[in-house]
């Protein structure tokens, strides 16, 4: 931190009165001009907070991306099928038991195996060729999207989450000042506070798993030289297995992360393939932190420009992402 | 036009003192007569619906082989390119929706049409150049959405969700351009021009080098081309393939929107190509027929078998995923393996080369 500010000084210092101007637009109560000029302070409350979760979200379906394509250099364009068959097989689960949280093991042991499946079967066979590897998974998610609209049809589903979960959250933030003078304190969906927290629990457990652990230590050098990796005798296929299938679970999870935020339904493989599409590019190919980044951002782009440019709202995202393109092609925090 | 020479593109092996006539191989004589007299044989609908289609979905997938075969780029905008086309010519030219269309004669909308969709195809070829291999793939993919949505959005200039219909070609000469047989020989001819173009690029300069800078970028950028110049000149190229592919297409179904340039249609472009084959011009368009055909007989095929003809994708994707899994070079790949396999000695496993 006091590195980046001592190298960047005037970056740092645009960096700390945005935050600080942040701050203050979430804390204190708004004045009457500034209300004026973008309307309530509860609206832009709640795109900020719905940007932040919807980027949890993201951050779920892109980190298993962008781990899956660090390592095997292996662009998934499947990965939103697997989303897809997450959301679905969660749908079923939920359904079969009555256990909203029996949803989550379920969708990633299914959608793992799934993975294990695809790795072994198709990407082992034809390693070292990118271009061939993203063209057979642009066929299968051809193929899974069909399969899968025969088999649960065109209609939405919903995952429900349980009762304990669905009341709103009483939060300190003020939204407003009554005429008499009482306080309005923003409500916001629990769902979705814990659904966020488990995403950063997950950030957090995969950041550690990476730099503190054996066998992170041996995905990390596989990223970094995989063929050195195997030279040095560690068993490679059976990282890139673990890899994938956790990339694919975690993919599943998200799957039914969305379909209790939204819903679950044909064309959410594409909008979330898209997504992580997105995501990786700002954040930087193959790197966890910048999924997380990247995520947050575009998050944030699509909340804030539902609310205040609705009608561009999806072309922003697309936005940032030709100008990060443009001025730092590897990512914001990917390495060159 | 020199383009037309035959002896400059380079259909023939050498130049043995035998006129550029006769040097055209048999091959083009057969399948030149057949296309020029199909209007005899097939019916309306097999002009129209099939061979246009082919064409015109061949000329788009022609673009994406230029970019890929010799380029070595896989761009999955084409389609969106395509789709700029037709959406300047029902823009500047004529259409049912007045309030819109500008009305201009069509020998001032198509040109323009076409320089707009080249702008666009070289900014996204500026954009996608600075990476390379698979994430050129992930990059044009997310500008082809960007332009879905935005046209999808945007009431102002594209008409949001319904976009222009009543486009129509031109009546020159008389003629109705959307009858069955003028519109036959209109696809036709483009069509073909199109590949003898591409075919005459391949071994100019101008393509030898490009595909030194697929081949080898930093050896090429060490002899003094310029590596990025001859990439998006490429992609520039190909955008004029699918600027005149993307207005043909307006005109065949007389209507244009965001859905005609959607994800879906830029990913079968793709399966287009890579079905028939990314090594010679003629691919693109083996692929066109073969997805036109399945596209327009395999929901009959699929109900006499009994299945339900919605499994349409399905069939798409099986052909495709046993395509890019045995044959990554496409049908082309899979005719010459064959070729090469009748060559060989059957006892010393030799051959392929020689007389």
């Amino acid at each position: 931190m006091t590195d980046f500010a001592r190298r960047h000084p005037i970056w740092a210092a645009v960096t700390a009165i945005l935050a600080a101007i942040l701050i203050w637009m979430i804390f204190a109560l708004w004045p009457s001009w500034l209300v004026d000029l973008i309307g309530k302070k509860k609206v832009f409350l709640n795109a900020l907070f719905n940007g932040i979760t919807l980027g949890g979200l993201y951050f779920l379906v892109a980190s298993g991306f962008t781990l899956i394509f660090g390592l095997m250099r292996n662009v998934n364009l499947a990965h939103g099928s697997l989303y897809l068959l997450g959301g679905y097989v969660g749908y079923e689960f939920a359904e079969l038991t009555g256990y909203w949280l029996l949803a989550f093991p379920a969708a990633f042991i299914v959608v793992a195996l799934f993975g294990i499946l695809l790795q072994l079967g198709v990407f082992r066979r034809m390693e070292g060729q990118d271009l061939r590897q993203t063209l057979v998974t642009i066929g299968i998610s051809i193929i899974m999207a069909d399969l899968m609209l025969w088999g649960w049809g065109g209609d939405f589903y919903n995952i429900s989450a349980p009762s304990w979960l669905s009341g709103p959250l009483e939060t300190i933030l003020v939204t407003t000042q009554k005429r008499s003078g009482d306080l309005v304190y923003l409500k916001y969906p629990l769902v979705r506070v814990v659904i966020f927290l488990a995403a950063v629990t997950i950030g957090v457990g995969m950041w550690l798993l990476l730099n503190r652990t054996k066998i992170g230590m041996l995905i990390r050098a596989g990223v970094d030289d995989r063929d050195m990796l195997s030279a040095t005798g560690a068993r490679i296929q059976l990282v890139f297995l673990g890899v994938f299938a956790f990339g694919a679970g975690l993919a599943g999870i998200a799957g039914v992360v969305g379909g209790t935020f939204q819903s679950v339904a044909p064309g959410e493989d594409i909008r979330f393939l898209l997504a992580s599409l997105v995501v990786v590019i700002v954040g930087g190919m193959g790197s966890i932190p910048g999924a997380a980044l990247g995520a947050l951002l575009i998050g944030l782009a699509e909340q804030f420009g539902s609310v205040y440019m609705p009608t561009y709202a999806v072309v922003l995202t697309f936005l940032i992402m030709v100008g990060v393109l443009a001025f730092r092609p590897q990512g914001l925090m990917g390495r060159s | 036009m020199s383009v037309f020479d035959p002896a400059e593109t380079g259909l023939a092996a050498a130049s043995d003192g035998r006129s550029w006539l006769e040097r055209i191989p048999v091959a083009y004589w057969v399948v030149g007569l057949v296309l020029l007299i199909m209007p005899a044989i097939a019916g309306d609908f097999m002009l129209f619906q099939i061979f246009g289609w082919t064409f015109i979905l061949g000329l788009i997938a022609l673009g994406l082989m230029f970019l890929g075969g010799y380029g070595g780029m896989v761009s999955l905008a084409q389609m969106s390119i395509a789709g700029v086309g037709g959406y300047m010519v029902a823009i500047f030219g004529v259409s049912a929706i007045d309030t819109i269309s500008l009305g201009w004669p069509w020998y001032v909308a198509i040109p323009i049409a076409l320089v707009i969709a080249m702008l666009f195809g070289t900014l996204t070829g500026w954009l996608a150049v600075r990476t390379e291999g698979i994430y050129t793939i992930m990059i044009t993919l997310a500008i082809a959405a960007a332009f879905f949505y935005f046209a999808r959005q945007n009431y102002v200039v594209f008409n949001g969700f319904s976009g222009f219909n009543g486009v129509l070609p031109p009546m020159l000469f008389g003629v109705d351009w959307r009858g069955p047989a003028a519109f036959y020989y209109l696809t036709l001819f483009w069509a073909a021009l199109g590949y003898l173009v591409v075919l005459y690029i391949s071994r100019a300069p101008f393509g030898l080098a490009l595909q030194g800078v697929r081949d080898n970028p930093r050896r090429m950028s060490a002899l003094g081309y310029n590596v990025t110049a001859h990439r998006v000149a490429a992609y520039t190229f190909a955008a004029l393939l699918a600027a005149i592919g993307g207005i043909l297409l307006t005109w065949q179904s007389a209507q244009i929107s965001p859905g005609t340039a959607g994800i879906g249609p830029a990913i079968d472009i793709l399966v287009i190509a890579v079905i028939g084959g990314m090594r010679h011009p003629v691919g693109p368009f083996i692929g066109a027929f073969i997805y036109v055909i399945l596209k327009t007989y395999a929901i009959d095929a699929l109900v006499t078998l009994g299945l339900s003809g919605e499994r349409f994708q399905l069939l798409i994707g099986v052909a495709f995923l046993s395509i890019v899994f045995w044959s990554p070079d496409g049908i082309i790949g899979l005719w010459d393996r064959l070729r090469e396999d009748r060559k060989r000695d059957p006892l010393t496993g030799r051959g392929g080369e020689g007389p």
